[in-house]
């Protein structure tokens, strides 16, 4: 497994406490340490290299060597150029286009672009967009058909002549859309080899047809060394306005694809973090180099949180929280709001601190046992549910033996209650649970996410159940 | 056109840009063995440079690169070194457990999101036909839209049988199902292909886990054989997705997609290395003769072939 490049820097400085001086001797250290984590993160190799050499040219300073926290320091440093080298983009479309927009998705084969297809119609079409989509792939079996299902589920219209020419398949989509007023038209394209001369002529064929605003190459998030070269041709050919990165709700730290963007130079548009057809967000540098950092993501876990928790229910929370009257039925429905925004591990991954995977390796979460934490609560009658002291030793019993678990899992899940109540109340009253040593929260500038109210009280749910585990 | 050469041509294509460095450092540090002098740091560099750029990654990097500079004696080839120090991680491997010669032979494809396994079902099907074998295709991905439209026609292109789901149905219901009507049919082996999967997702491992499960109950032993098919693209996560797979499957053997593009698909090389699992079939393309089974030997020689 991974260990996160930050961890790994604080690993470096903490074996050398107790050294009278920082030399630049450590520093090198700590950058072959870095390198071999960008490597394993699947950064392109010549990227990599200058990267170092950045780092080390500002690390070397002596305002650096003499601080009190070098790996901290180092550590702001790496991540100042990561942030550099990812683009600072706020990710989306391209802000002008002609009515109707053409967004042409292309890339290699399996990468996703038919799913990508089907997102990005559904979030078009949440942002009060009318789109429509038409998949020139006449190549792959079913995949005309793979994308019509996609249309359905996401309640966007999918063109589907009975022409298998791909350019004119795309151009009959345009003029659909011309004709009865769609504003935007999403094209798929078969998935191609970038040294396929035929099947690049027919990519470059269908974008002089239709001429589209946007050009997404779609790029797998587990991509290795090789994604630059496939990424710089299909650019060379058509010139590509965005990535859009998949697959990223796995633990794939994404540096190929992350590459990409600073030598071909083309920002990412999207990610996509999951198979729902919801699952597609914009792309934020700075939450992928916190990810990339081991530091978490907590800005996507709270808009992750908003969209699984009802706002009436958290405001109701709010105010219980305050009066400190959280109660096993609250804990409950936290634990069904968790679940409700994907599997744990990614919902953990975002959170600081916990990004550290060796941590997790021993702490995994368990999807099993927060069933029997549900199981308990519902054995419970609703008055030891709102108020969990009048559960004595016999109610313990009736419970384990209604709930098919132990009185040792009810004492356990009572003192984690209590323990996690106590962390709530403090971030009610505004304080933070601490971070892991040297951990730090990234900056949260997202507007979005700060003019929300209670949000930072939202997420002590995840925090204090996390930390009682 | 062999194994060989279709890889060859592959791999040759760009391999001169890889290699564009490091042909003259070889050729200086080969140049150079007849002084005695051992192989040196910048050469040592650019090798690594050019294995992790082969997607062959860190640590089995480090080991060969070690390895290579230990064993260098006065004389050697360094090309010859290296070669054989893969070759010798890929003999390493360990023997594929022998097939038990029960029936149905029952063998599950999976692996991540888009790597081809559908694909690979079609192809794989193809090829045991025409070894004289008369395979039954399952379709078990009940998740993906038109997954199983998709295998349909392959089944079709293969001319096997295929058993499909009904909508919505238990994918390990489906599975039972196949080994059942293959035994009735006397087909055999039952390949079955799967939805692909990100390994992180406990539930969906977890449903891998009970369609392992439910075959063993259709037929013993089953599933007797699990390919895990990779994209030659893919980076050092393939290594996670291998070490899952393999822990909640118990994957036997890897099937290497992709490999008609520009990548190397050196993460075969880091698998065989840290998990001694074997690389059983290359897919070369998308027709349904693009499935060869794997030669370390042919593998290695092509990916060092013409300009080292
Ligand atoms: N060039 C090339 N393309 C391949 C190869 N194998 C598969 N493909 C293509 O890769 C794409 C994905 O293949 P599928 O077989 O659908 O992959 P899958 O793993 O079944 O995908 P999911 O079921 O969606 O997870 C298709 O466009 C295939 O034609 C290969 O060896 N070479
Ligand atoms: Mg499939």
């Amino acid at each position: 497994m991974f260990e996160s490049l930050s961890t790994r820097v604080q690993d470096v400085f903490k074996s050398l406490r107790g050294e009278a001086r920082l030399t630049p001797e450590h520093v090198e250290t700590a950058l072959r340490a870095i390198r071999l984590a960008l490597l394993e993160a699947d950064v392109n190799v010549s990227v990599a290299r200058a990267f170092i050499d950045r780092v080390r040219d500002r690390a070397m300073d002596q305002a650096v060597l003499r601080s009190l926290t070098p790996g901290q320091q180092v550590i702001a440093i790496v991540r100042d150029e990561l942030v550099a080298l990812f683009g600072t983009s706020e990710g989306g479309l391209t802000k002008h286009a002609p009515t109707p927009r053409v967004v042409l998705l292309l890339g290699l084969q399996g990468s996703g672009k038919t799913t990508t297809a089907g997102k990005l119609g559904r979030w078009l079409a949440r942002q009060g967009r009318h789109p429509l989509m038409v998949s020139t792939d006449v190549r792959r079996p079913a995949a005309i058909e793979q994308l019509s299902v996609l249309g359905d589920q996401a309640g966007v219209r999918v063109h589907a002549p009975d022409t298998m020419d791909p350019v004119a398949r795309a151009s009959g989509a345009l003029a659909e859309a011309r004709a009865t007023g769609f504003d935007t038209v999403i094209v798929d394209t078969a998935g191609r080899l970038h040294i396929d001369d035929d099947l690049m002529d027919e990519l470059q064929a269908i974008r002089d047809a239709v001429r589209p605003s946007d050009l997404l190459y779609v790029a797998d998030a587990m991509t290795g060394q090789d994604a630059i070269r496939s990424a710089g041709e299909f650019h060379r050919r058509v010139a590509v306005t965005g990535v859009v990165l998949t697959k990223l709700d796995g633990d794939a730290r994404g540096g190929a694809a992350l590459s990409v963007v600073s030598v071909v130079g083309v920002p990412i548009a999207f990610v996509g973090s999951g198979e729902r057809l919801d699952d597609l967000e914009l792309f934020h540098p700075d939450r992928v180099v916190s990810r990339m950092l081991g530091m978490g993501d907590v800005l996507s876990l709270i808009e992750k949180a908003e969209q699984a928790i009802d706002k009436g229910e958290a405001e109701q929370l709010e105010a219980r929280l305050r009066r400190n009257e959280f109660t096993l039925d609250d804990f409950r429905s936290q634990l069904k709001a968790l679940r409700r925004m994907g599997p744990l591990e990614s919902v953990l991954g975002m959170i600081p601190g916990l990004g550290n995977l060796k941590q997790l390796a021993d702490n995994k979460p368990d999807e099993k046992q927060m069933g029997r934490v549900e199981a308990i609560i519902c054995s419970m009658t609703p008055a030891e549910r709102r108020d969990h002291t009048v559960i004595n030793g016999s109610r313990r019993r009736r419970i384990a033996l209604g709930s098919g678990t132990s009185v040792a899992e009810i004492n356990r899940l009572l003192k984690q209650f209590t323990e996690m109540r106590r962390v709530l109340q403090m971030i009610g009253q505004g304080g933070m649970p601490r971070l892991g040593p040297g951990m730090k929260l990234p900056p949260m500038s997202h507007k979005g996410a700060a003019a929300v109210p209670g949000r930072k009280r939202r997420k002590g749910g995840p925090w204090g159940l996390i930390k009682t585990r | 056109m062999g194994f060989f050469d279709r890889l060859r041509e592959g791999l040759t294509r760009t391999t001169q840009q890889i290699v564009g460095r490091f042909e003259e450092i070889v050729r200086r540090a080969d140049a150079d063995t007849g002084t005695a002098r051992p192989i040196d740091g910048d050469t040592m560099e650019a090798l690594e440079e050019l294995l992790i750029s082969a997607d062959v990654g860190v640590a089995a990097t480090g080991q060969i690169v070690a390895a290579v500079r230990a064993r260098a004696r006065r004389g050697d080839s360094l090309r010859d070194l290296v070669k054989a120090e893969i070759r010798g991680i890929f003999d390493a491997v360990e023997p594929r457990p022998a097939l038990n010669g029960r029936s149905p032979h029952v063998t599950l494809i999976v692996g991540v999101n888009g790597t081809g396994k559908t694909t690979t079902v079609g192809k794989l099907a193809n090829l045991l036909k025409a070894s004289g074998r008369q395979p039954l295709v399952c379709a078990a991905d009940t998740f993906r839209a038109a997954a199983v439209e998709q295998l349909e026609i392959w089944a079709r292109r293969a001319a096997v049988d295929l058993v499909r789901a009904r909508e919505g149905a238990d994918p390990a219901a489906v599975v039972f199902e196949a080994i059942q009507a293959g035994r009735a049919r006397g087909r055999d082996p039952i390949l079955v292909d799967t939805a692909g999967r990100l390994h992180t997702r406990t539930n969906l491992m977890n449903e891998l886990d009970k369609i392992c499960r439910v075959a063993a109950r259709a037929s013993e032993g089953a599933p007797h054989d699990v390919l895990l098919v990779l994209d030659a693209t893919v980076g050092q996560n393939g290594l996670a997705q291998a070490r899952e797979f393999t822990s909640v499957a118990g994957v036997t053997g890897i099937v290497l997609t992709k490999l008609d593009g520009t990548a190397k698909g050196g993460i075969a090389v880091a698998i065989a290395h840290d998990l001694k699992l074997p690389i059983l079939y290359v897919g070369v393309g998308e027709g349904i003769d693009d499935l060869i089974p794997f030669s370390p030997r042919d593998y290695v020689d092509a990916l060092f072939q013409g300009t080292w």
